[in-house]
């Protein structure tokens, strides 16, 4: 799905240069669920920047979806991660004077799409988070379990290849996230490829695998071994 | 897209009122001052015969006296006004394709229908060529005749509001008016006429309206009607009767005339030397030679109608619409860098740089917009507030402060320009940060 080959990122001031990655590597498969775990400052959100296009890198290589995002020029990187990159952040991100409907519209926007498909898939991805009776409410109307949920649907409804989340549940109850948690376990399970930065080792725990990093570089490494058993569930989770 | 970002535009506006009020106004501002300014300027700056610049041309001779210039600021310029004497000498020519000589009188005129009050008229005594040469529309009938100059007959051709307001706009060619003690047929009525700045007679108040009434030129010498105007003189000379007066150095009288050619101009310049010459010879004209031809263009130019002032003012309004414009980019930069998280957002979900700063310039259009709609509101109102200031409202110069289409058009266009110049900076600034650190502080 994704490869990064020594992507080295530092951040420079007059006085100091501080290195947020060193010579990265990371390969995920494509419908790999990976958590990626670390304390504070270890380059994890810096990690995520460079894999979602939002930020560039100084050396190494990425490929992306097989193709070769490492020196695309802006506008270039705007169309992947409008196309290819879907984004769910710990503070949810929502645009507080829209409603539901056209938060989610927001990223179907910026790729042109007529009207009529605009609105099917933000229908499809509002009824697959629970929320497809609250498109008319405003984000300050919902709980922050139900408005991360109006993010993960504006974040599927592109169809991205790669879904980023940072630390997804950090601003929720237990309960709430850990219905979050299902709901992307879900979406993993319909094939979409999930990387996750969590403090949280019991959340890291329901990914594949696991990836530690400290000080810019992965430490600990468990390869990825593709599920051999998936549970059956007795019905289909209800998020409304 | 245009519609999509015209409503994140609105939505932005809603969201922060107050400083999107204040954008509005600081570029309404502006936009009014530039717009009284322009109002003004445009009036008197108009050429309102453009069409015949290079046709028409007023005819001046240096008759002054050698001890003093006729015009202080401008010594080298022959007087901008005619003797009797020249001004007949040079129509009895006949050598321009038209020709009139004119001034400016005035009467009281009656109609003597039942329930019409005599009221005061004001005149224009000129040939029967003046209709032809400036292109007097006639709503009713027409001109006089060369015959009609020369008897003179009695006839007249009322203005249009003349006719509304003697026959209440009916069609009175074939009535009879009396203008003081006599007669006069009425042979044509014009259409609405006044041409603004009045190129004609500056003599008299380049933005007065046109008279109400035209008569035969030789109607005032027989009638021996008043001048209406500076009457300017030189020389000592003993005036004790009308005839007098007609035969004096005293310039009072305006001369035009048409030549439609380069070789035409050329004929008469040198018919008008030659007339000079010979008048120097027989003991007249003691300045140097000084006889010019000016065309439209020139002849509002040299008489000053629009004054330096006028010039120096646009200048000021334009600054002033700078300074303006300087607080509506701090006031923009201040506003979107306070909504840099969620560009920052919409920059991660997809938006490239040119969906940023055209979202955000389309923001600052409809500033500008609004801007625009509100100076020209501002504008009016300035304009109505500076007509009741310095001038009454039957007073010519109240069309100078009237708004024309051509200024609401330049006002809009001025606004949505500046609305643009305003926003380019701050929409580009936006565009240029990196989405990251916008998500960071989000």
């Amino acid at each position: 799905m994704f490869q990064m080959h020594n992507v080295t990122k530092a951040y420079r001031t007059d006085l100091l240069e501080t290195h947020a990655l060193r010579e990265f590597s990371l390969k995920v498969e494509k419908g790999e669920f990976v958590a990626i775990t670390g304390p504070s400052g270890s380059g994890k959100t810096t990690f995520l920047n460079v894999a979602g296009l939002l930020e560039t890198f100084d050396s190494g290589s990425y490929r992306l979806d097989g193709e070769d995002v490492s020196r695309l020029d802006d506008d270039a990187r705007s169309r992947v991660r409008n196309r290819k990159i879907g984004f769910i952040f710990q503070s949810f991100n929502l645009i507080p004077d829209l409603d539901v409907f056209d938060n989610v519209d927001v990223p179907l926007r910026y790729r042109r799409m007529p009207a009529a498909e605009r609105r099917e898939r933000i229908t499809s991805a509002l009824d697959l988070v629970g929320l497809g009776s609250r498109m008319k409410h405003l984000p300050s109307q919902l709980s922050g379990g139900q408005q991360q949920r109006v993010a993960i649907a504006r974040a599927l409804a592109g169809d991205p290849a790669l879904l980023l989340a940072d630390e997804p549940t950090g601003n929720l109850d237990s309960l709430m996230a850990r219905q979050v948690m299902d709901l992307l376990e879900q979406i993993n399970g319909m094939g979409t490829t999930i990387v996750m930065v969590t403090h949280d080792p019991e959340l890291a725990r329901r990914a594949h695998r696991n990836v530690q990093v400290i000080d810019g570089q992965i430490t600990d490494f468990r390869p990825y071994e593709p599920p051999h058993h998936v549970p059956e569930t007795a019905a289909t989770p209800s998020y409304a | 897209m245009f519609a999509y970002d015209l409503r994140l535009a609105l939505q932005s506006l809603k969201r922060h009122p107050g400083l999107s009020a204040l954008m509005v106004l600081a570029v309404a501002l502006g936009i009014a001052v530039c717009t009284v300014t322009f109002t003004i300027y445009h009036a008197m700056a108009t050429n309102p015969i453009e069409w015949k610049n290079d046709q028409l041309y007023a005819v001046t001779i240096d008759t002054w006296g050698t001890e003093q210039a006729y015009d202080d600021q401008q010594p080298d310029m022959p007087p901008t006004l005619l003797t009797y004497r020249d001004a007949t000498a040079m129509q009895a020519a006949g050598i321009a394709k038209h020709s009139a000589f004119m001034y400016k009188s005035g009467a009281v005129l009656s109609t003597g229908k039942a329930g019409t009050k005599p009221f005061r008229a004001l005149l224009r005594l000129t040939g029967s060529d003046f209709f032809t040469m400036f292109d007097v529309p006639f709503e009713y009938g027409g001109g006089w005749t060369a015959a009609a100059d020369q008897g003179p007959e009695p006839v007249v051709v009322l203005s249009h509001e003349t006719n509304q307001k003697a026959f209440g706009g009916e069609n009175s060619v074939g009535r009879t008016v009396r203008l003081n003690d006599n007669d006069y047929r009425v042979i044509g009525v014009l259409g609405p006429w006044s041409p603004s700045p009045k190129f004609f007679d500056l003599n008299n108040g380049a933005f007065n309206e046109a008279e109400d009434a035209y008569l035969p030129v030789r109607w005032g010498q027989v009638l021996e009607l008043p001048v209406y105007g500076n009457t300017n003189c030189w020389k000592s000379e003993e005036v004790a009767s009308y005839r007098d007066f007609l035969n004096s150095e005293c310039v009072w009288l305006q001369m035009w005339v048409e030549l439609p050619t380069a070789q035409d101009r050329d004929r008469y310049q040198a018919h008008v030397d030659n007339y000079a010459r010979a008048q120097k010879a027989a003991g007249r004209l003691p300045r140097p030679l000084n006889d010019r031809l000016f065309n439209v263009g020139q002849w509002l130019d040299m008489n000053h109608v629009v004054q330096k002032d006028n010039r120096v003012l646009i200048g000021i309004a334009l600054l002033f619409l700078g300074v303006c414009l300087v607080n509506v980019v701090g006031l923009l930069l201040a506003k979107f860098l306070n909504g840099a998280p969620l560009t920052g957002l919409r920059r991660a979900l997809g938006a490239s740089r040119t969906d940023i700063v055209r979202q955000h310039l389309t923001e600052v259009m409809l500033i500008g917009v609004a801007g625009g709609a509100l100076g020209l509101v501002l504008a009016v109102a300035g304009l109505a507030g500076i007509r009741s200031i310095y001038f009454d409202d039957v007073n010519a110069y109240s069309r100078l402060t009237t708004i024309d289409p051509t200024v609401v058009l330049v006002t809009l266009g001025l606004a949505l320009l500046a609305g643009i110049a305003a926003g380019l900076y701050p929409s580009w600034r936006i565009g240029r940060t990196a989405p990251s650190v916008y998500l960071k502080t989000q």
